[in-house]
C-alpha cells in the first residue's frame, strides 16, 4: 500500500484544495476518473469492437471453410467411388457384350476374361456367367459356384429390370467383406444372360482412405439403411448401424452438423453414390478442425489484452500527467491569488493606518500645544500659578503625545512603503522599526530580544516594504513558536563584498524534518487550528526571491529554529523589481 | 523672524502662535489660504509654516502663491498625514517636511534652520 501511495499524484489527496464557488471543477480526481473513463471507451470500444468482429469474422470464416473442404473432398470422394463402380460395371458390359453366351460358357475363355479384367482393373475375384433362367453356367474363382441358381434372389430380379447390379457389401463364403457386380446383355430374342463378379473391398477402402481428410477425419460407406459397410476409424464395426442419423436421399452432396455421444460437435458430409446402394460418409470432429482457429484466438486475445494494457498505460499516464500538471498550475494560481489578496490587505490596512493616523494626529498636535502654551504661560509670563506639581503633570502630557506620535507616524512611515520602491536602507534601522510593532507583546509575554548588528553594515538599495514584511513575518513566526520567556536573537552582519546576512533565532518548539522541507509550499501551516493561512513564509520565500537573496532554515525540534536571510548589496535585478 | 502659519486646525495655529510668540517670533496666522494670501500682500515674512492639506488650496499651491508674492520667502510643510505622496512632494519642494505633533523645540530648530543663509 505504501508503494501504492508513492505513485499516487499530488492532486489524489488533496482534490478539493480550491476556492470560490466553481470549487466542484476544481476537484481533480473527479477530472482525472472522468478524463481515464473517457479517453478509455473512445479508445478500447472500437478496438475492442473492431476485434469482436475480426474475432466472429474469422471463427466464421474458418468454421465455412472447412465445410467447403470437407464438401468439396465428398463431392470428389463421391465421383471417385462413383467411378470406380461404373468403370467396373462398363468393363462388364463390355466383356458380356463382345462375347456370346457360347464363348462365356468356355471356362477358358471366361478365365482369360477374369485374368484381363484383373490385369486392368484391380478388385476382380471371380467371374460367373448366369443364363435367363438365374442359373450360374460358368464360373471360375476360388469358389465352387458353378451350377448356383439365383432364380429367387432379389438381385436377379432387379437386374431383369436394369440391365446391371451393384450390391451392398458382405461376407460371402469367404468369409472377407466384398461386394457384387453384374451387367445383362439381352439379345435380339429376348433371351438374355449376365455376367456377375465379386470384387474386393480391399481396393474401396484404399480409395477412401487416398482422400486428404484434415482434423482426423473418417471417410467410410454406408447402406441406404446406414449400415456400415467399409472400415472406420473411430465408429461402429463394420456391419453395424452408424450411431448419427441416416441421411435423406439427395442427388447432391450434403453437409451437416450433429453431436456424437460424447456432445463433441462433428461435421458429417453425406452423398448418395448413384445407381448403388451406397452412401458416402465423411466425418469430421470440429474441435480438431477449429485447431487453427484456436491458434489465432489465442494469438488475437494476445495482441488484445497487450493492446488495451499499453493503450490504459498511456491514459493513466497521460491523464495523471496532465491532471496533476493542471493542479499544480491551479496551486500556483491561487497562491498568487492569496498573495495578491495578502497585498492588498496589507495596502489596504496602510491606507488605513495612514487615514487613522491622519485624524490621530491633528487632535493630538492641538493637545501638545494647548498644554505646551500651559507650559509656556506658566513659565514665559507671571499670570499662570508657578506651580511645579503642574508643569511635571503637563510634560506627562506632552510626554504621552509625543509617545502617541511616535505610535502614528510608525503606522504612517509603515503605510507608506508598502508600494514597491527600491531606495536606500539600513537594514538594522529596518529591522528596529519591525520591532516597534512587537515590543509591547514582547514585553508582556516576557521575551528578551537581543539585537546585534555588527557596525560595518553600509545602507544599500533594496525595497523597505518588502523588507518590512519579510522580517515582520518571520519575527512574528519566532514569536508564535515561542512559550512566554522565550529569547530572541538577531543578528545582522555582513559576509562579504557584497552581501549583508540577518539571523533570527528563536529558543521556541522547533520544527521536525519532516516539516521543514514544506515549510515554504503554500498552504502549508502547522498552525492552522489557530488560525494560521500557511501563507506567511510562502509569501516571504517569494519576496526574498524578488530581492535577489536567499532564505536558509535550520531547526531541531524541542530546541528552536534559526533564519538566515542573505541579501544582496546590490539589487539583483531592476527589471525584476519593477515587475 | 517674522513667520506666517497657515493650517485650516484654529484650535492648532493660534496657540502654535501665541507659543512661538513666547518665543520671541513674531507671527502671524491664518485659517485660509485666501487669509494668508492677503497677509503675505501686507507684510513681509521670513518662513511660512503651511499644512500639506487644507480645504481648497493645498500646501503645495498656496506656497507657489506665496512664493509669487514674496519668492525669498522659505517653507516648512506640516501635516498630519503621512502619505507617501505628501512625503515625496514635501521632499522635492526643497521644503522641510514634519508630521504633526512635533515638539516645538524641533519646529524651531527646523525654522532656524530653514532661515539660515
Amino acid at each position: 500500500m505504501s508503494i501504492l501511495n508513492q505513485f499516487k499524484p499530488e492532486f489524489w489527496h488533496n482534490s478539493e484544495l480550491s476556492t470560490g464557488p466553481f470549487r466542484q471543477m476544481f476537484n481533480y480526481r473527479r477530472i482525472w476518473k472522468i478524463a481515464v473513463l473517457l479517453i478509455s471507451l473512445v479508445t478500447l470500444l472500437p478496438l475492442i469492437f473492431i476485434t469482436s468482429i475480426d474475432y466472429n469474422f474469422t471463427q466464421k470464416s474458418i468454421d465455412s471453410e472447412n465445410l467447403l473442404r470437407t464438401l468439396r473432398i465428398g463431392s470428389n470422394a463421391k465421383r471417385s467411388i462413383s467411378f470406380f463402380l461404373s468403370e467396373r460395371i462398363s468393363a462388364l458390359s463390355f466383356v458380356v457384350r463382345t462375347n456370346n453366351l457360347q464363348e462365356l460358357s468356355q471356362p477358358e475363355n471366361l478365365g482369360i476374361i477374369l485374368t484381363n479384367l484383373r490385369d486392368s482393373f484391380n478388385g476382380f475375384v471371380d467371374l460367373g456367367v448366369i443364363d435367363q433362367n438365374g442359373l450360374q453356367i460358368n464360373y471360375v474363382g476360388p469358389y465352387p459356384l458353378e451350377g448356383k441358381d439365383y432364380r429367387d434372389q432379389e438381385w436377379f430380379k432387379e437386374i431383369k429390370k436394369k440391365g446391371f447390379y451393384i450390391s451392398e457389401v458382405f461376407l460371402g463364403f469367404r468369409n472377407v467383406p466384398h461386394l457384387i457386380i453384374a451387367a445383362k446383355h439381352s439379345l435380339p430374342d429376348g433371351s438374355f444372360y449376365i455376367l456377375r463378379a465379386a470384387l474386393d473391398t480391399n481396393r474401396f477402402n484404399e480409395l477412401l482412405s487416398d482422400f486428404e481428410l484434415s482434423g482426423r477425419g473418417d471417410a467410410f460407406l454406408i447402406n441406404h439403411a446406414g449400415v456400415i459397410q467399409t472400415p472406420t476409424l473411430y465408429h461402429s464395426q463394420i456391419f453395424e448401424k452408424i450411431p448419427y442419423s441416416v441421411p435423406t436421399y439427395s442427388t447432391h452432396t450434403e453437409i451437416r452438423e450433429e453431436k456424437n455421444k460424447a456432445k463433441e460437435d462433428l461435421i458429417i458430409c453425406s452423398a448418395f453414390i448413384p445407381d448403388s446402394p451406397y452412401i458416402l460418409i465423411i466425418v469430421k470432429k470440429k474441435d480438431d478442425l477449429m485447431k487453427s482457429w484456436r491458434e489465432t484466438r489465442f494469438k488475437l486475445i494476445i495482441f488484445l489484452v497487450i493492446s488495451i494494457s499499453v493503450i490504459l498505460l498511456v491514459i493513466l499516464g497521460v491523464s495523471t500527467y496532465m491532471v496533476n500538471s493542471m493542479y499544480l498550475l491551479d496551486q500556483r494560481r491561487l497562491s498568487t491569488l492569496h498573495q495578491v489578496e495578502y497585498s492588498n490587505k496589507l495596502a489596504s490596512i496602510g491606507r488605513l493606518a495612514a487615514g487613522v493616523a491622519h485624524e490621530i494626529n491633528n487632535p493630538l498636535a492641538i493637545i501638545n500645544e494647548k498644554a505646551g502654551l500651559i507650559k509656556d504661560i506658566i513659565t514665559y509670563t507671571d499670570t499662570g500659578p508657578k506651580n511645579s506639581r503642574i508643569v511635571e503633570l503637563i510634560d506627562s502630557v506632552l510626554a504621552s503625545v509625543e509617545r502617541c506620535g511616535k505610535i502614528t507616524k510608525r503606522l504612517l512611515g509603515f503605510a507608506r512603503h508598502i508600494d514597491s520602491a527600491i531606495e536606500n536602507v539600513q537594514l538594522g534601522n529596518i529591522i528596529t522599526e519591525v520591532l516597534g510593532f512587537l515590543h509591547k507583546e514582547a514585553e508582556y509575554r516576557n521575551i528578551a530580544i537581543k539585537i546585534n548588528v555588527a557596525d560595518n553594515i553600509p545602507e544599500f538599495q533594496s525595497d523597505r516594504g518588502k523588507l518590512q514584511q519579510i522580517f515582520l513575518n518571520i519575527i512574528n513566526n519566532a514569536f508564535s513558536a515561542m512559550s512566554d520567556g522565550g529569547c530572541l536573537d538577531i543578528r545582522v552582519w555582513r559576509e562579504g563584498e557584497s552581501d549583508v546576512v540577518a539571523s533570527i533565532t528563536d529558543n521556541g518548539c522547533g520544527m521536525s524534518e519532516g516539516d521543514l522541507g514544506k515549510i515554504y509550499e503554500p498552504f502549508y501551516s502547522t498552525k492552522t487550528k489557530t488560525g494560521g493561512t500557511g501563507l506567511g513564509l510562502s509569501i516571504t520565500y517569494g519576496l526574498i526571491q524578488e530581492l535577489g537573496g536567499k532564505i536558509h532554515v535550520t531547526s531541531r525540534l524541542g530546541a528552536g529554529t534559526t533564519f538566515t536571510i542573505t541579501l544582496p548589496l546590490k539589487p539583483a535585478n531592476p527589471a525584476k523589481q519593477d515587475s | 523672524m517674522h513667520v506666517l502659519l497657515v493650517d485650516d486646525e484654529k484650535e492648532f495655529v493660534n496657540t502654535l502662535a501665541e507659543r512661538l510668540s513666547f518665543r520671541g517670533f513674531k507671527v502671524d496666522y491664518a485659517i485660509r489660504a485666501l487669509d494668508a494670501l492677503a497677509l503675505a500682500e501686507k507684510n513681509v515674512y521670513d518662513l511660512a509654516v503651511l499644512d500639506m492639506k487644507m480645504p481648497g488650496t493645498n500646501g503645495l499651491e498656496l506656497k507657489g502663491l506665496l512664493e509669487k508674492i514674496q519668492k525669498d520667502m522659505k517653507f516648512i510643510f506640516l501635516t498630519g498625514h503621512g502619505s507617501e505622496a505628501d512625503y515625496v512632494a514635501g521632499s522635492s519642494e526643497s521644503a522641510c517636511y514634519l508630521v504633526k505633533p512635533v515638539k516645538i523645540d524641533a519646529l524651531i530648530a527646523k525654522m532656524l534652520e530653514a532661515v539660515k543663509p
